[in-house]
């Protein structure tokens, strides 16, 4: 099964419900889906192995081919081709390696290379295997980096998705084809605003989904009523607790120090399974 | 002309509470909210939209199936998975590279506007505000920031502001680089926790890479001194100047609650902070 959390608005608790909910099962696969601020191992601190390289293709121009016709600019939608009189200039960060350039032009001059642009990790921790992607610096697409990650995915065991925030692009390559999506809020107007968006992309991708509420009584009902007039399952509240944000300000998963939580996430689990496969 | 954008790297570090913070002392700026993803300023600043904008974000085919003759030239050239055996588009999945089309031996194929979202140049009680919606699992996030932008420009230039305010997505990808590139200066909202720290220097190494100066401010202070005391440290080592320390308080959430800034809800510490800080960014600016 496999158990994406998202949430729409950063902050809310994503990866805490991930680490938390990983460490209280007997095995999962943990994946750090938020390759732009990958959080996870703060908290899980596995013992890393292997990194391999995520590199994408992006467009090389043999000169002595190309007579600068400018098609394969024309082609591009990106603008990651310019032809200016005897020069090609590419933009790499701005291909989506769709290789219509290369289709175009009439002369074969134009060959693929490799640019990297991330890396993704592997590690273990107990009986947590865990892996997670690292967009490098100054780049700006997430989604090749994603798509390489969750090749990694072994659906035979509990996988575990942490989702980026926000609604686009990369949330959606995150969450679709998962089984179920939980999604995190807290009881304030803008954790309820973004919530609402969260469940627009869920119900569009059709994915079964649940709430859980973080921050419990720091805020209003709102989301509660939200919840309860939509028919959406309010599946755990974590109450807004000085200890629980100290433990996460220090980089501890709370079931280690509060094991009560340990069965409240492995309940929480046999009810999504239970819903899941009937 | 200045512009300001307020980023954090990691989410729910304060962001916009302090971009509405700020508006009740900017008295002559543009407001601009470019977490289009997720946009929440215009719950505290309620804009009366004057102006509706429909963005296309980028192309997408649409097969005729009709005229399609299942060579399935579109399914094996799409890079995208966006074509399935049965040569039916996935929406979701289409980038709108034209390839398919391309290839289609029969124009079985068009690639036609997608409606992405709309932009919006609105007015409110603090200023006038360019902000937007992205419609459900829409893509081209990084290209509705440019147009808002471009909106907040047309509405400084109209109503004779000198300032453009930004409220910035979280990460470090493209809806964050199309939101800082060009800008005057960064604010980088963090708080006390390691995963902040840890972001905090990643959004940092963004702001550097597109040599664009950075200034922070650490939020909720106060719930672990110790941590403070590492980004005052990290802060010091890369020669960047803390703005504003801010201790955690409840009001942020209550004046949340009450669908106003800090400012307009409280005139506790926690706004003379706040006013401190906007004094030392207007100095830096």
């Amino acid at each position: 099964m496999i158990i994406a959390v998202a949430s729409g608005k950063g902050g809310t608790g994503k990866t805490t419900i991930a680490i938390n909910l990983a460490l209280s099962l007997d095995t999962a696969q943990l994946i750090d889906c938020d390759v732009e601020e990958p959080n996870v191992n703060i908290f899980l601190k596995a013992m890393m192995d292997t990194r391999e390289n995520v590199a994408v293709d992006t467009p090389a121009i043999d000169v002595k081919k190309c007579d600068y016709c400018g098609k394969c600019a024309d082609f591009c939608m990106y603008h990651a081709l310019a032809v200016v009189p005897k020069k090609v200039l590419v933009f790499p960060e701005l291909c989506h390696s769709c290789e219509g350039c290369a289709l175009v032009c009439p002369r074969d001059a134009i060959s693929w290379k490799k640019r990297a642009i991330g890396t993704i990790d592997h590690g273990t921790c107990g009986a947590v295997d865990f892996y997670q992607g690292v967009l490098n610096i100054g780049e700006a697409m997430a989604v090749p980096l994603l798509r390489s990650l969750k090749k990694k995915i072994d659906a035979t065991t509990h996988v575990i998705l942490d989702a980026p925030p926000g609604t686009s692009c990369p949330v959606i390559e995150t969450i679709r084809g998962s089984d179920y999506c939980l999604l995190v809020t807290e009881p304030t107007p803008f954790g309820l605003h973004d919530l609402k968006i969260a469940v627009d992309v869920v119900r569009h991708l059709s994915i079964p989904f649940g709430v859980i509420i973080n921050r419990d009584g720091s805020g209003d009902n709102r989301v509660e009523c939200y919840c309860q007039h939509e028919k959406i399952p309010v599946l755990m509240k974590i109450p807004h607790s000085e200890k629980i944000a100290y433990l996460y300000s220090k980089g501890i998963p709370f079931v280690n120090e509060l094991p009560e939580w340990r069965i409240r996430f492995q309940n929480l689990f046999q009810r999504l399974q239970n819903e899941v496969t009937p | 002309m200045k512009q300001l954008t307020v980023i954090s790297g990691k989410g729910g570090t304060g962001k916009t509470s302090i971009t509405a913070a700020f508006a009740s002392f900017a008295k002559n700026a543009v407001l601009a909210d470019c977490d289009v993803d997720a946009a929440d300023l215009h719950l505290i600043l309620k804009p009366e939209i004057k102006k509706t904008i429909v963005f296309h974000g980028s192309k997408i085919a649409r097969i005729d199936k009709d005229t399609c003759t299942d060579c399935k030239k579109c399914y094996d050239s799409c890079r995208f998975d966006a074509i399935d055996k049965d040569i039916n588009l996935i929406q979701g999945a289409c980038e709108g590279c034209g390839v398919c089309a391309y290839v289609c031996p029969v124009e079985a194929i068009t690639m036609v506007d997608r409606d992405s979202g709309f932009a919006y140049l609105s007015e409110t009680r603090l200023g006038p505000m360019a902000h937007a919606v992205l419609n459900t699992a829409e893509e081209a996030s990084g290209k509705l920031v440019t147009l808002v932008r471009n909106n907040a420009k047309q509405l400084a230039e109209e109503n004779e502001k000198d300032l453009i305010l930004i409220d910035g997505p979280p990460g470090i990808g493209c809806p964050v680089i199309a939101s800082i590139t060009g800008v005057d200066l960064v604010l980088i909202v963090t708080e006390p926790t390691l995963s902040a720290i840890h972001d905090l220097e990643r959004i940092q190494g963004v702001a550097h890479h597109f040599n664009i100066p950075s200034t922070v401010c650490i939020n909720k202070y106060s719930i672990n001194p110790e941590n403070t005391k590492i980004i005052e440290k990290y802060c010091k080592t890369n020669n960047i100047l803390i703005v504003g320390k801010l201790p955690y308080d409840n009001v942020m959430t209550k004046a949340m609650i009450q669908e106003q800034s800090v400012i307009e809800f409280s005139d506790g510490e926690l706004s003379h902070k706040i006013h401190e800080m906007w004094n030392r960014i207007q100095e830096v600016l």
